[in-house]
């Protein structure tokens, strides 16, 4: 019955082709703005570590003399020194970055500006970084201010043609470092753990350093892009004792038991800093432990932008679907004459009303490839615009169905209430008047 | 034109006249909402930055450090001076619009009991001002001898020269010449007002508050170079300027280089890039509506066929028939503003809760009215020219 339905729908389509054109165009172009809005919103908010984001946690405590509620977003070094110190988590890492000069081993190359981060060797593991040879450096090399590096793969490829490059050495200003490990691919988007580096969706990093190192050699300048001080700054290089917040720092907490307790341990710390006069709260301890999910939505990753382009794109698909209602109802009720004939040779109404939506399955499955071939143009300018997630901007086969699918959904609600009015029509009425 | 017939035929068709009235309503809503961001995103890009634009290119490296830096830095700044079609070159640190700034709420009293608002801060070396085109409306600019050291970003000459939208904002009234505030225990007083200058980023009605310092050369703003050339020679510059600093510094990296066009475009290339995007959608909401006008009304011509013939037959003139339609059209299209009306202040509501977006200007909803009237005038010519073209004798056929 259905391949018989779908022959009618096909006769009929082609009866009118300016008619089924407006419709396949309208679902096509609704689909199409609908599919790469949806796309672009799902690469920025989704889940950067799928299944490790509810055991990553962001502590925040708040030494600044400043008004308001909720905690400042970054840290001091005696904080986040302090926290580290306490290791009351299951893993833990200071996490700050910067653009630094790089000397590859060439002689008289020129430096190249390669973002950099320093970090605590708890870094690889709680972030499931993929290493494709050697491994990170061990909490005693950090102690011991040691000059190791781990470096990207794109890195290691550029300079080192992509071979053993463990134990040779790279140039970091005036300073060499050893490598110890060479990463596998690993670009996690949005980069959730430096969020006031380089940016929620900049291109990788580069070099991994021991954090105690970036602080032996301060003249590095691995400070973030986001010093921020409420007091006078006196040393703008050893930030260590500065009334400023510049870093960042992550915690893994494998329960939800254990997080409950990380978040007592802030308030306790909290208020034992301001029994020794540090912190200068005035009620109650301004602290506040969001994991990585809460974290990435604290900060507005997603650009408002984007997610308004999405509600404006779905807007015109409601526009675009009226339309089809609109079309659909004008077609098959001037094929009530044909109703009424089929009607009267015994076809029930149900028949008659799967007859109609087959017809507009038709039209939204011709939509549908419409919109897919409208989503990849749509994708590929995405792709040429200047923002930083622009080259991640691709169908998955996720959304190739999804958009498929979507379409010819939308066109079988567009068509429930034609179809329903068709199958209205009395089979005497048409009958008597022809 | 008595339109009481028009309205019964409507009657008839309640279903399709509601779908038709839905579709322009929500195409009107979403156009007067659309094309009010666009004016919003082109109004932010309208921005005067107080630089002569023109005129100016930059390079940005990695910095110097140590003690040779300032000596490197004069040398520098003279070799650029030396290229063809460079009128000045200076050191300063940020430039308006590069998306990068150093800010301060410096204190209105010497105890710093009194915070002022928040402020840009801007450092540049002897001439930043004159390489930079702003103009002085009030004051002097800095004396050769008031440019001095710094410690730790606080420049030790005690003058500065502030916007006029930041001497408004913390003197209103009074002239702001010999007027002081407060970084930390550094005093600072006012020996100038620029007419204009925009901060490293804007935000909002604090865009131009910002407040010019002096100082030598020095490592802590030593990553920008600052060009003021002719017009016509800024490229040549910008890539002569670059390989010279590299010829002279072989350790330097030079990160980005540019016209200061270029720096303008890129910080608004996100807004540029949305209202290309809402234009688009636009145009494409204007073809899908007249589309979907086109389509029913063709059918309504197909269907009334034999009623048009017997108004033909029974004395009507074409023209009374083109009416009809056109009238119909209009009818359907008002209704459809009106309940547009409704849901574009409606969204602009909501997205002003979410975006912080300012209130739709009334004047958009008349303009979009019109619009939409027009559109659907067009829309409906063909079909109703057609109907038009009914002859009389179909009347008599079955």
């Amino acid at each position: 019955m259905f391949t018989y339905y779908l022959d009618l729908a096909l006769r009929s389509l082609k009866r009118n082709k300016l008619l089924t054109g407006l419709m396949v165009l309208a679902i096509g172009l609704g689909i199409g703005a609908s599919i790469t809005t949806l796309t672009v919103l799902r690469l920025l908010s989704g889940d950067p570590l799928p299944g490790r984001s509810a055991t990553l946690y962001y502590p925040q405590v708040d030494p600044t003399t400043r008004e308001g509620d909720e905690p400042q977003g970054e840290m001091t070094y005696v904080d986040a020194m302090n926290l580290w110190q306490a290791h009351r988590a299951d893993r833990q890492a200071i996490v700050v970055s910067a653009q630094v000069k790089v000397f590859g081993p060439q002689a008289d190359a020129r430096p190249m500006g390669l973002s950099t981060v320093a970090t605590h060797p708890d870094f690889f593991p709680m972030f499931d970084v993929p290493f494709a040879r050697g491994g990170a450096w061990s909490v005693a090399d950090g102690a011991a201010k040691a000059r190791v590096a781990v470096i990207s793969q794109a890195l290691n490829d550029k300079l080192f043609g992509g071979g053993d490059s463990i134990g040779k050495s790279i140039r970091l200003d005036r300073w060499d470092f050893r490598i110890v490990g060479v990463l596998d691919r690993w670009r996690p988007t949005p980069r959730f753990y430096d969020l006031y580096g380089g940016g929620a969706f900049a291109a990788g990093d580069d070099v991994f350093i021991p954090f105690e190192t970036s602080r032996d050699l301060a003249e590095l300048g691995i400070q973030g892009s986001g010093v921020d001080c409420w007091g006078q700054m006196e040393d703008e290089v050893h930030l260590e004792n500065q009334p400023c917040l510049w870093l960042q720092y992550w915690v893994q907490l494998d329960s939800p038991a254990k997080a409950r307790d990380y978040r007592d341990y802030l308030v306790s710390y909290s208020q034992q800093q301001k029994a020794l006069g540090r912190y200068t709260y005035k009620d109650k301890p301004k602290v506040a432990l969001r994991n990585l999910t809460e974290w990435l939505d604290y900060n507005g990753v997603v650009p408002s932008d984007v997610r308004l382009q999405t509600w404006l794109a779905f807007g015109f698909l409601l526009v675009c679907l009226l339309n089809t209602v609109g079309l659909l109802l004008a077609k098959f009720l001037r094929r009530s004459v044909e109703v009424g004939v089929r009607r009267a040779l015994g076809a029930s109404r149900k028949t008659v009303f799967a007859q109609f939506l087959v017809e507009a399955g038709v039209v939204g499955l011709a939509g549908g490839v419409l919109g897919l071939l409208l989503t990849l143009a749509g994708l590929w300018a995405v792709r040429r615009t200047p923002s930083d997630y622009a080259s991640l901007a691709h169908l998955d086969a996720g959304m190739f169905l999804a958009t498929l699918a979507l379409a010819v959904f939308a066109s079988l609600l567009a068509g429930l209430l034609p179809a329903w009015r068709a199958c209205q029509v009395p089979p005497a009425l048409q009958l008597k008047s022809h | 034109m008595d339109i009481r017939p028009i309205f019964s035929a409507l009657r008839r068709h309640k279903l399709a006249t509601l779908l038709i009235v839905l579709e322009i309503a929500v195409a009107c809503a979403i156009l007067c909402n659309a094309v009010f961001l666009i004016h919003q995103r082109l109004s932010r890009m309208d921005v005067v930055t107080g630089l002569a634009e023109n005129e100016l290119v930059w390079v940005k490296n990695d910095g110097l450090s140590g003690d040779d830096a300032p000596a490197l830095m004069e040398r520098n700044l003279a070799a650029l001076r030396g290229i063809a079609g460079v009128k000045s070159s200076a050191l300063a640190f940020p430039l308006p619009l590069a998306s990068t700034s150093m800010n301060f709420n410096p204190g209105m009293d010497a105890d710093g009991t009194v915070r002022g608002p928040n402020l840009g801060m801007f450092i540049g070396s002897p001439g930043y001002l004159k390489t930079l085109g702003l103009t002085l409306v009030e004051g002097r600019d800095f004396n050769a001898d008031e440019y001095g050291d710094m410690e730790s970003w606080l420049p030790v000459s005690p003058v500065m020269i502030v916007s006029r939208s930041l001497a408004d904002r913390l003197w209103p009234g009074k002239s702001a010449l010999g007027q002081a505030f407060w970084v930390g225990k550094k005093r600072y007083s006012v020996i100038g007002v620029v007419e204009h200058l925009v901060r490293g980023d804007l935000r909002g009605t604090a865009s131009e508050y910002a407040a010019l310092f002096a100082a030598r050369p020095n490592r802590l703003f030593s990553g920008l170079y600052v060009l003021r050339v002719e017009p016509q020679a800024r490229d040549r510059v910008v890539r002569e300027a670059s390989e010279l600093l590299l010829r002279l510094n072989p350790q330097m990296l030079v990160t980005d280089k540019g016209t200061y066009a270029e720096m303008r475009a890129s910080y608004f290339r996100q807004d540029t890039s949305m209202a290309w995007l809402l234009g688009v959608v636009c145009a494409a909401l204007l073809v899908i509506t007249a589309a979907g006008i086109v389509g029913l009304a063709s059918f309504w011509v197909a269907q009334r066929r034999r009623q048009i013939g017997v108004r033909r037959a029974l004395g009507a003139r074409r023209v009374d028939i083109l009416r009809y339609f056109q009238t119909e059209n209009f009818l359907i299209v008002s209704l459809g503003i009106a309940l547009g009306m409704a849901l574009a202040w409606a969204i602009n509501l909501f997205l002003m809760s979410r975006y912080e977006l300012p209130r739709l200007p009334w004047h958009y909803l008349p303009v979009g009215a019109v619009v939409l009237w027009l559109l659907g005038q067009l829309a409906v010519l063909a079909p109703a020219l057609r109907a038009a073209a009914v002859p009389p004798v179909v009347a008599t056929r079955s």
